[in-house]
């Protein structure tokens, strides 16, 4: 062959990495040494003599832990080649993960952050010597005050969970507050909310009422007609559901909710379609959340850290966790004296890196930005589902021909009926076109599930490689079906075999445990 | 359990139903469903899921029964039969079924497919199944049964995974049926009959953000766990039919009959199998309520399946006699369809329509509309 | 700002694509899609938000120049701790963190995320072998998490309320755990006694109500407990847990605390790798032994080793998948978000890089140091130990004596561009020493407050 070369294929000819790697304790030399560690200095020990077995024979360590011993290079190797056997958000069309806005981190904000000024900082040092820093997460608490409509904002939370949980903490040291903490033991959320409001609310020590969907997708407004007493302390509820679907009538719910007494809680991670659009407290909501890590870009960081914002009503504020950060003209302080307050909720201020992050990203945008963002956000996923919905097989349950925010929770039911192929199955077989895609919380309220969220970060040809992708697993599903059941072919590994993580006899949750499990004696 | 797999194929399962009866019960409807030019479905539905199995996993023999029963399905496709029943004479009936049934059971299959519909599910959930799972291939008319794949498709590719190893967890599933004629004749009353062992298809990537579906037990028993930790001293509980209310009687360290009443008071059993006139007995002599669970696909709390909860009963515990108990993909299969209620009492029916409490487990419940189609009109 | 441009995040902004997507669509405009949402909630005009800075250069200068304003305690001069820990971080720590495959992966199966997953179990190895326990989660939020969890999980596996807590605990951590355990657990504090648990005490409170006994070790104060094996016989016998919260940077040369009896461990790993980030940078870890029961109630996520179809082949998994709150939303323990898991990459390359005999070194230099600077500081005239436990890292100086404040010597030391520790009480000062703080830079802290006790408060 020749110049000129063929143009590309339509469809990627993807392999992953697959470097083989043993477990870093395979790598063990004896003797090598990754890095080498600051010793006492000479007179230093002449002045405190043998400081390890002056210590009680208890809490000695009688022989050093089995960790492995590695020359520097041989670690950073190891992982570096584990580092490539994933596909981050920077290296594929990443709009399969739906609720999980996997948006465009922007490089120069993981710069920014990179500095001493940042890095080094301690929290308790000198309140003159962290002005910068105090005002950032002071300007990202009002900007995000802004966005919701809300009276504050705490940035303390780790994670869109932690906030959640910060939510019901807070509602219910409102009501212990007002003396109804003993009457009001009841939660009402809906089934496409988050599990994690259930969850918290459970364990805040809650009984959960959990509402339906009616025919349209909606929660049955008369079931939380029904649901509603005395005893209810909150609701707590997703909108635009993970269906993708904006309930409508969400004031309404809300007003019920304020009509026996209780609080109303606005989980938002939902909220990338609707920034600058519509607002948490212009519903009437008394608290909600954003993840800062889902709607205002910072990195998922392989499953954390996140980082959470909490914003109240007047009403919740002297229940928020502290400290909280105040502005005395152009100077910054921490306010610990706040007798209301729940406490803390994590260690100091929180996520401050991811603060920053997303800090750079709300000013990079502004007010116009943020719209923008929110508008191509729903633009996308119009788009998509327009483009998903041709292919034979799929389907969106739910307010059939409505336009939806942000996500759409498919279903492939029709194509599993027709081929038997699940959409696990299906989703495993497109990791070999490099994308993936995620299918729904459990249980399963829409059978065969695929949920996807374009954000406003893929452009319109990376959006059509998503849909070509699919549209092609969908084709193998019904005329080579054995290439999809016996996918993965292009990736790190092949198909994995669960059985022995659920069996207590031979389950391996760490390297330790699978040398005494299966070659206890081998060596004597 | 075994890998192998048996197939049973009803031949004239669906016939009823492409002729517009209602369902193709008794050698007098299949009669007519033939005059007016029926097919036989099964055939080539068990055909279509045997045709997966063909795929992946080419060299398999399945064990069947005779000629239309199984073995011409399994030679159409390619496979190997090893007949293990054969009927006598030319026309199968439900006996036939039964009878291949515990013949596989016998030659120790682990799977048993088989190819109809509700009353093909209730010939074999009265066999002794040895252990071996039952997984339906959809061919029948009426199937209000929960123990049928989705599509032949569906199941023959369940069953291949079957074949592959994976240990797929059982769950246990409620064979109904209702009466044809009564179809017939507009009404819908299901009975429960029994209960089958189905093999589902775990969910096991999607782990960062989800769990595996495959923990319907565990459901189960968080439902019924929900419903014990909600039982008051002094108060009898009447137990009605179904696998979640058995899992209450377990939970308790009673003998609860599956298809009965039983009734239960401060943890012990005070009643089991009881009739009619026992029942209302014993409510009229303290405070009481019925539990209940989602029997089937289609929502049915009450019905001609509890005669012995009568209407009568009901009535004569009182206002909110019900304690209602199901887990969340039960109310979530519904589709958004309401419970039914349908006491043959009208009055009584009305009353107990509305939003109704579902315990989903010790912590957590649902408030989920309930309808009384007998009612209407009524109030 | 010109009306049309095209931000570079967002490449559908170009008029033409966006026409034709919408056409695509067959909405008119992207209003459409809004139509669900009632106009009384829809915002009119703009948010009330600081004007944009679409280029990135003037975005750059704007954030550099807020940071700027931070002044970081030059390296050895901080003797902060309570917390958040400076420690060494070696380069290829955060190499390996910092590169976009790690950085912004998330959810994806133990197909496409393969690495992240085996990264993640070596993490959980790891840990496991310097616990010398066989079960290590995921990482959660951070310490105080961990702990709040590890006693919920004695709480759910024993049935009782009751918690002894026999260690001094940092107070933020108490206020974490007493909010978040509040329906389910009652914590009972035991004073400590000279800085330690008080193990008679401690030991008379235990019944058949109690939960689990909570050690800290080393305490809020730096104390290395030493009676936890005396403790945790005293549980076992009357079916209670012992909970010890730890800082795994001491265990090459300290003995695990499951060598001591502890059914659960648990604690922040900021000091294995993780720079102070404002105290931005916690990851929590619990750790157990490998007994099915207690596994069950650890809503962390826990990966596991699996087969896959070719031999010789690594493939991952969930270990006992049912646990989690997605399996059985509130019936679950707790719930599983999006927590801390790059921290525990990095926490995992760093035990890479230290290997046994490094941690052997690093436990040895702190101790050593830890020693010198309470020798050194307690030589200045009034200044005392506030007790005569073992340390590690951490000891609290009693000023009276000197008969000045914690808030003096803070206030007064800053001046020399020193951190001289945290104040915990009037006249106590938490003084926190690793292998960032050299033998000149501790000679330099005991001279300045030498200096500052000899002309007294100023």
């Amino acid at each position: 062959m020749s110049l000129p070369i063929a143009p590309k294929l339509s469809l990627r000819r993807f392999h992953e990495a697959r470097w083989d790697e043993p477990i870093v304790f395979e790598l063990n030399t004896p003797g090598e040494r990754g890095v080498l560690v600051s010793r006492p200095e000479p007179d230093l020990l002449s002045t405190v003599g043998d400081v390890v077995g002056a210590l009680p024979s208890s809490l000695r360590r009688k022989t050093p832990a089995a960790l492995p011993e590695m020359g520097q290079m041989r670690v950073l190797k190891h992982y570096l080649r584990l580092s490539q056997e994933n596909l981050g958000a920077d290296l594929n069309a990443d709009i399969g993960q739906g609720t999980c806005t996997m948006k465009y981190s922007p490089k120069v904000n993981d710069a920014l952050i990179r500095t001493p000024s940042l890095t080094e900082l301690h929290p308790l040092q000198s309140e003159d010597t962290v002005q910068g820093i105090l005002e950032i997460i002071w300007a990202t608490e009002q900007m995000l005050a802004e966005i919701s409509g809300m009276e504050r904002v705490s940035l303390q939370t780790s994670g869109g969970s932690a906030a959640i949980w910060a939510n019901i903490a807070m509602i219910r040291a409102y009501h212990e507050a007002a003396g109804q903490g003993e009457q009001r033991d009841e939660v009402i959320t809906t089934i496409f909310s988050h599990p994690s409001n259930a969850a918290t609310a459970k364990t805040a020590g809650y009984t959960v009422i959990t509402l339906y969907p009616d025919a349209d997708g909606y929660p049955d407004i008369e079931a939380f007609k029904a649901a509603l007493s005395p005893r209810t302390a909150a609701l707590m509820i997703t909108n635009p559901e993970d269906t993708g679907i904006y309930n409508p009538r969400i004031a309404e719910f809300v007003d019920l909710a304020h009509s026996v007494g209780a609080l109303a809680a606005y989980d938002q991670a939902n909220a990338n379609g609707i920034l600058g659009v519509t607002r948490a407290r212009d519903a009437g909501f008394d608290t909600c959340h954003f993840n800062l890590h889902k709607t205002f870009s910072t990195p998922h960081g392989s499953g954390g850290p996140g980082s959470g914002a909490t914003a109240v009503s007047d009403k919740l504020v002297p229940f928020l966790p502290g400290p909280l950060v105040e502005r005395d003209g152009d100077r910054f302080f921490l306010d610990s004296d706040r007798p209301m307050s729940i406490g803390k909720v994590a260690p100091f201020y929180g996520v401050v890196p991811n603060i920053v992050r997303a800090y750079a990203w709300m000013r990079s945008l502004g007010a116009e930005g943020l719209r923008e963002a929110a508008e191509i956000a729903v633009l996308n996923n119009n788009y998509l589902m327009k483009r998903i919905l041709e292919i034979p097989g799929a389907s969106a349950p739910y307010a059939t021909g409505r336009r939806r925010i942000e996500q759409v929770r498919y279903s492939w039911q029709e194509l599993y009926e027709e081929t038997g192929i699940t959409s696990e199955e299906m989703g495993v077989r497109a990791t070999d076109f490099g994308v993936h895609y995620w299918t729904s919380h459990h249980p399963f309220v829409v059978p065969q599930p695929f949920t996807l969220e374009p954000t406003e970060s893929y452009s319109k040809e990376e959006i059509d490689e998503y849909v070509a992708i699919m549209t092609e697993v969908a084709r193998e599903a019904r005329e080579t079906p054995d290439v999809v059941r016996t996918a993965p072919h292009n990736q790190t590994v092949h198909h994995i075999h669960h059985d022995d993580l659920d069996d207590p006899e031979r389950w391996a949750p760490s390297w330790r445990a699978y040398q005494r499990k299966y070659f206890a004696g081998d060596d004597g | 359990m075994t890998l192998s797999i048996g197939l049973i194929v009803n031949p004239v399962a669906g016939v009823g139903g492409a002729v517009g009866l209602k369902g193709s019960d008794g050698a007098d409807v299949q009669a007519v469903a033939f005059d007016r030019g029926a097919v036989a479905r099964a055939a080539e539905r068990s055909q279509r899921a045997l045709s997966v199995i063909a795929q992946t996993h080419p060299d398999t023999t399945i064990l069947t029964a005779a000629g239309d029963m199984g073995e011409a399905s399994v030679l159409a496709e390619g496979l190997t039969p090893d007949v293990v029943y054969r009927p006598f004479g030319s026309v199968t009936s439900g006996a036939d079924t039964t009878k291949a049934a515990s013949a596989l059971a016998l030659a120790g299959v682990g799977l048993i497919l088989f190819a109809g519909g509700d009353g093909t599910a209730r010939d074999i959930c009265g066999v002794d199944l040895a252990g071996a799972a039952v997984l339906g291939v959809p061919a029948g008319v009426k199937m209000y049964s929960a123990c049928f794949a989705v599509s032949p498709v569906a199941a023959g590719a369940i069953a291949s995974r079957w074949l592959t190893g994976e240990r797929l967890p059982v769950s246990s599933r409620e064979v109904l049926d209702v009466d044809e004629e009564q179809i017939r004749n507009g009404r819908v009353h299901a009975v429960l009959y029994g209960m089958l062992a189905m093999p589902v298809v775990p969910g096991r990537t999607q782990s960062r953000k989800s769990a595996t579906s495959g923990s319907q037990l565990g459901a189960v028993r968080t439902a019924a766990a929900g419903a014990v930790a909600r039982m008051e001293q002094g108060v009898t509980y009447v137990l009605g039919p179904g696998g979640t209310i058995d899992e209450i009687a377990r939970l308790l360290e009673v003998d609860g009959t599956l298809l009965g009443a039983d009734a239960v008071r401060d943890g012990d059993l005070v009643l089991a199998d009881a009739t009619e006139r026992q029942l209302l007995e014993l409510v009229g002599a303290g405070p009481s309520k019925v539990v209940l669970t989602v029997i089937g696909g289609q929502g049915f709390l009450l019905g001609r399946g509890n005669q012995q909860i009568s209407a009568a009963v009901l009535r004569e515990i009182g206002d909110d006699p019900l304690m209602v108990v199901a887990t969340e993909e039960k109310l979530i299969d519904l589709g958004g369809r309401p419970l039914l209620v349908e006491t043959g009492d009208p009055e009584l029916d009305a009353m107990l329509a509305g939003y109704s409490e579902v315990v989903t487990g010790p912590r957590t419940t649902s408030l989920y509309p309930v309808d009384a189609p007998e009612s209407e009109g009524t109030i | 700002m010109t009306d049309t441009f095209v931000h570079p995040y967002i490449p559908n902004s170009v008029p033409a694509v966006k026409a034709v997507m919408l056409a695509e669509t067959g909405a008119t405009s992207v209003e459409d899609f809004y139509a669900d949402i009632p106009a009384e909630l829809r915002v009119t005009g703009l948010l009330d938000l600081p004007e944009a800075l679409v280029a990135e250069q003037d975005l750059v200068s704007h954030v550099a120049d807020l940071l700027s304003r931070n002044r970081p305690v030059a390296a050895g001069r901080s003797f902060l701790g309570a917390g958040t820990y400076r420690h060494f971080v070696p380069a290829v720590v955060e190499e390996v963190i910092n590169r976009s495959e790690f950085l912004t992966a998330y959810a994806g199966e133990p197909y496409e995320d393969h690495g992240r997953f085996q990264a993640l179990f070596e993490y959980q190895s790891l840990m496991a072998e310097l616990l010398a326990m066989d079960v290590v989660n995921v990482p959660t939020y951070d310490g105080f998490q961990a702990a709040a969890t590890a006693l919920s999980m004695a709480g759910r596996f024993t049935g009782r309320r009751c918690v002894i807590v026999a260690s001094d605990t940092n107070p933020d951590m108490m206020s974490k755990v007493l909010d978040f355990t509040k329906p389910m657990l009652d914590l009972v504090v035991v004073p400590t006694v000279n800085g330690s648990a008080d193990a008679a005490a401690v030991i008379a409170e235990l019944d058949g109500e109690t939960a689990a006994i909570w050690v800290e070790t080393p305490s809020f104060r730096g104390v290395l407990e030493t009676a936890v094996t005396e403790l945790a016989e005293a549980a076992h016998a009357v079916g209670a847990l012992v909970v010890v919260g730890t800082d795994p940077i001491g265990l090459g040369v300290l003995a695990p605390p499951a060598e001591q009896g502890a059914d659960i461990v648990c604690g922040d790993i900021q000091s294995l790798g993780l720079r102070q980030w404002f105290g931005g940078a916690h990851a929590g870890f619990i750790a157990l032994h490998d007994d099915p029961g207690l596994v069950m109630e650890l809503p962390s996520r826990l990966l596991g080793l699996a087969s896959t179809d070719v031999e010789g082949e690594y493939g991952f998994g969930d270990v006992a998948y049912d646990r989690t709150s997605f399996a059985v939303r509130e019936e679950g323990k707790e719930w599983v978000g999006t927590a801390a898991a790059l921290w525990g990459i990095a926490a995992g390359v760093y035990l890479s890089l230290m290997g046994p005999h490094g941690m052997v070194e690093l436990g040895e230099t702190i101790l050593a140091r830890t020693a010198y600077a309470i020798k050194m500081l307690t030589a200045v005239e009034g200044v005392d130990l506030a007790d005569d436990a073992p340390h590690l890292r951490e000891f609290v100086l009693d000023l009276t004596g000197a008969g000045l404040t914690a808030a003096e010597v803070i206030t007064t030391l800053r001046r020399d561009g020193i951190e001289p520790g945290v104040e915990i009480g009037t006249n106590e000062l938490l003084v926190c020493v690793t292998e960032i703080n050299t033998m000149a830079d501790i000679d330099d802290l005991a001279f300045s407050l030498s200096a500052l006790c000899e002309r007294g408060a100023s």
